[in-house]
């Protein structure tokens, strides 16, 4: 999958892993169990209003708080093929490399990217492109290093591959 | 040009004369640790891995604490997992109920984390080792399943943030008036990516237990890591809970920092952070209107060490809680429980009309032992403040050390010590 395309769901700064998946969900590692309860305490319409193949995009420092990998675990599995964030907190931004959910740090992209915008990310050259509003960005692109396990399509099947 | 303290942790680490910021290295593990709740999802990837068993059975710490004694079923399954995988590959140090504590407080005081250390744990609070001068790193559950396979980590040389902190603490300023006072001034992303590199004569007078919550709580700031120079005091910890020899680095005198930030510790006062951001930070003094309280916890990874039962102690001796208060305190782990006991604090805080729980992170991520009902407000010495983290998304945390937590139990509403 080099490509993600789909309509924007957009949130604001410091979107945390307690709102993305909250604690009391996390007596189960189920990816699709996991997944119903995606975004719930900060967003209860979420679910109902997303597609598989949307794509969220969010402020500052997205992921931050605790390491549970339940989080990109959650937001990959109900479908969500792209984050795209001015930041990402540095464990979620790990975490989404390691288990192969396509992320995209790019402050400029998130300015001109609104609510309900279909949004198209090509990974291989980082450029995403607002199709409503006819704009396009370049964002951040990977370390050759990281693009290597992205390529492997996580952490394990680099580690196994080597 | 020169390296910071955890650039050098990481250099050595990875068999290099210097590293730079920004520089990507592989570097060996000393310590990969994980709880009850990120080892299930760590053993199952590993279960995908090509490889043979754990790197290094006495270099895996695991330690079930979110969740038990197991809350409820599908917990108590997860435990299990996490057992029969210890068994298995007869893990040294699994830590059963019993033995057991809060992860961040138990592995120090169990002498596995020392100076010079790389730590990877799949728990944010991971960082709580840069107080013994170790660089430790919280990451999720497929680093930590990488790390037991293969003992090794990649890593993005932090650049550093130096926090220069000078003069004796102002009275009842603790490690997490400290803390919440730095993350007040730089944010929940002041220092992303980055590590928080503490020094200063001030650090003297800060006791390890203070450092612990102080480190503890750098990832509230974003940071990579928090880190201490390896003094006196630390050594003195070290060789108490350790038969480890320590590596002790210190920073080049030329190390480069993205910014240095000077704090006078005599100026400080007890600060809280309100909801529903640990930097939405206010001192004591500032808090003008009456916030009435439900229920206080006293105790977690952040603050559930010797130091911190003996403040809230030593301001509920011979008081009681407010009526309708709720006080639920935490030692974090079984040997602190103990020395508590043995010190009359347990029978405090019963008396004072509180109640005394094994050790747990329970309440503080609102997983059970106090989670909130709607619009219930929370003074709690844990680290975390976010929208429904301890239980209903109308409830409201605000974090604070003992000392406000204890005045705050007795007054039923935010309080400073210095009012009871």
């Amino acid at each position: 999958m080099n490509k993600a395309n789909g309509k924007v769901i957009k949130y604001g700064d410091n979107v945390d892993t307690d709102v993305i998946i909250p604690a009391r969900y996390l007596n189960s590692s189920d990816p699709k169990e996991l997944a119903t309860h995606c975004m719930e305490d900060l967003d209860s319409n979420f679910l109902n209003r997303m597609h598989p193949g949307d794509i969220m995009v969010a402020k500052k420092n997205f992921g931050c708080g605790s390491s549970r990998e339940h989080a990109p675990i959650a937001i990959k599995a109900c479908g969500i093929s792209c984050v795209i964030a001015e930041t990402f907190a540095r464990i979620f931004y790990r975490n989404a490399v390691n288990i192969g959910l396509p992320i995209i740090e790019c402050p400029e992209a998130v300015e001109g990217i609104d609510d309900g915008d279909e949004v198209e990310v090509d990974f291989d050259s980082g450029i995403i492109t607002n199709k409503t509003k006819g704009t396009s960005f370049k964002g951040q692109p990977f370390p050759e290093f990281m693009q290597k396990i992205i390529a492997c399509e996580g952490l394990v099947n680099y580690i196994n591959a080597k | 040009m020169g390296m910071t303290m955890t650039q050098k942790i990481l250099a050595a680490h990875a068999g290099l004369d210097s590293v730079v910021a920004g520089q990507l290295i592989m570097a060996d593990l000393d310590l990969v640790l994980g709880n009850d709740i990120t080892s299930p999802v760590a053993i199952h990837e590993m279960d995908k891995m090509n490889v043979e068993g754990v790197f290094n059975k006495d270099k895996i710490a695991l330690v079930p604490d979110h969740f038990v004694p197991n809350k409820d079923i599908k917990s108590a399954e997860h435990c299990k997992c996490v057992r029969e995988f210890a068994r298995k590959n007869e893990i040294t140090n699994y830590f059963e109920v019993g033995q057991m504590g809060i992860e961040h407080a138990l592995l120090p005081e169990r002498g596995l984390t020392v100076a010079g250390d790389v730590i990877i744990g799949a728990d944010s609070h991971t960082c709580t080792y840069g107080a013994v001068g170790a660089f430790s790193t919280g990451v999720g559950s497929t680093d930590m399943a990488a790390g037991m396979a293969t003992g090794k980590a990649w890593f993005k040389v932090p650049s550093a943030i130096k926090f220069v902190l000078k003069n004796k603490p102002a009275k009842w300023v603790s490690g997490k008036d400290i803390i919440l006072h730095i993350i007040g001034m730089i944010g929940v992303d002041g220092a992303l990516y980055k590590s928080m590199e503490f020094t200063g004569d001030g650090i003297k007078y800060l006791s390890m237990d203070d450092r612990f919550t102080i480190a503890n709580m750098a990832i509230e700031a974003g940071g990579k890591n928090g880190i201490f120079p390896v003094d006196d005091i630390c050594l003195e910890y070290i060789k108490d809970h350790s038969d480890r020899k320590p590596v002790v680095y210190s920073a080049d005198e030329d190390a480069e920092y993205d910014s240095v930030i000077e704090i006078d510790l005599s100026t400080l006062e007890p600060t809280v952070a309100f909801p529903h951001l640990p930097e939405n930070t206010k001192t004591i003094s500032e808090i003008k209107e009456d916030v009435f309280i439900d229920q206080v916890v006293i105790g977690s990874c952040t603050n559930g060490r010797m130091d911190d039962l003996r403040v809230a102690a030593g301001i509920l001796k011979g008081k009681k809680v407010a009526d309708g208060i709720r006080l639920i305190v935490i030692p974090g782990t079984q040997k602190i429980y103990l020395e508590a006991m043995e010190e009359g604090l347990l029978r405090t805080f019963i008396e004072a009309g509180g109640v005394v729980s094994t050790p747990t992170c329970g309440p503080c991520l609102g997983g059970y032992m106090g989670v909130l009902a709607e619009n219930e407000k929370c003074v709690s010495t844990t680290n975390r403040n976010f929208i429904g983290r301890m239980g209903h998304i109308s409830s409201e945390i605000y974090l604070a050390s003992p000392a406000v937590a204890a005045a705050s139990a007795i007054k039923g509403k935010i309080a400073s010590p210095e009012e009871v």
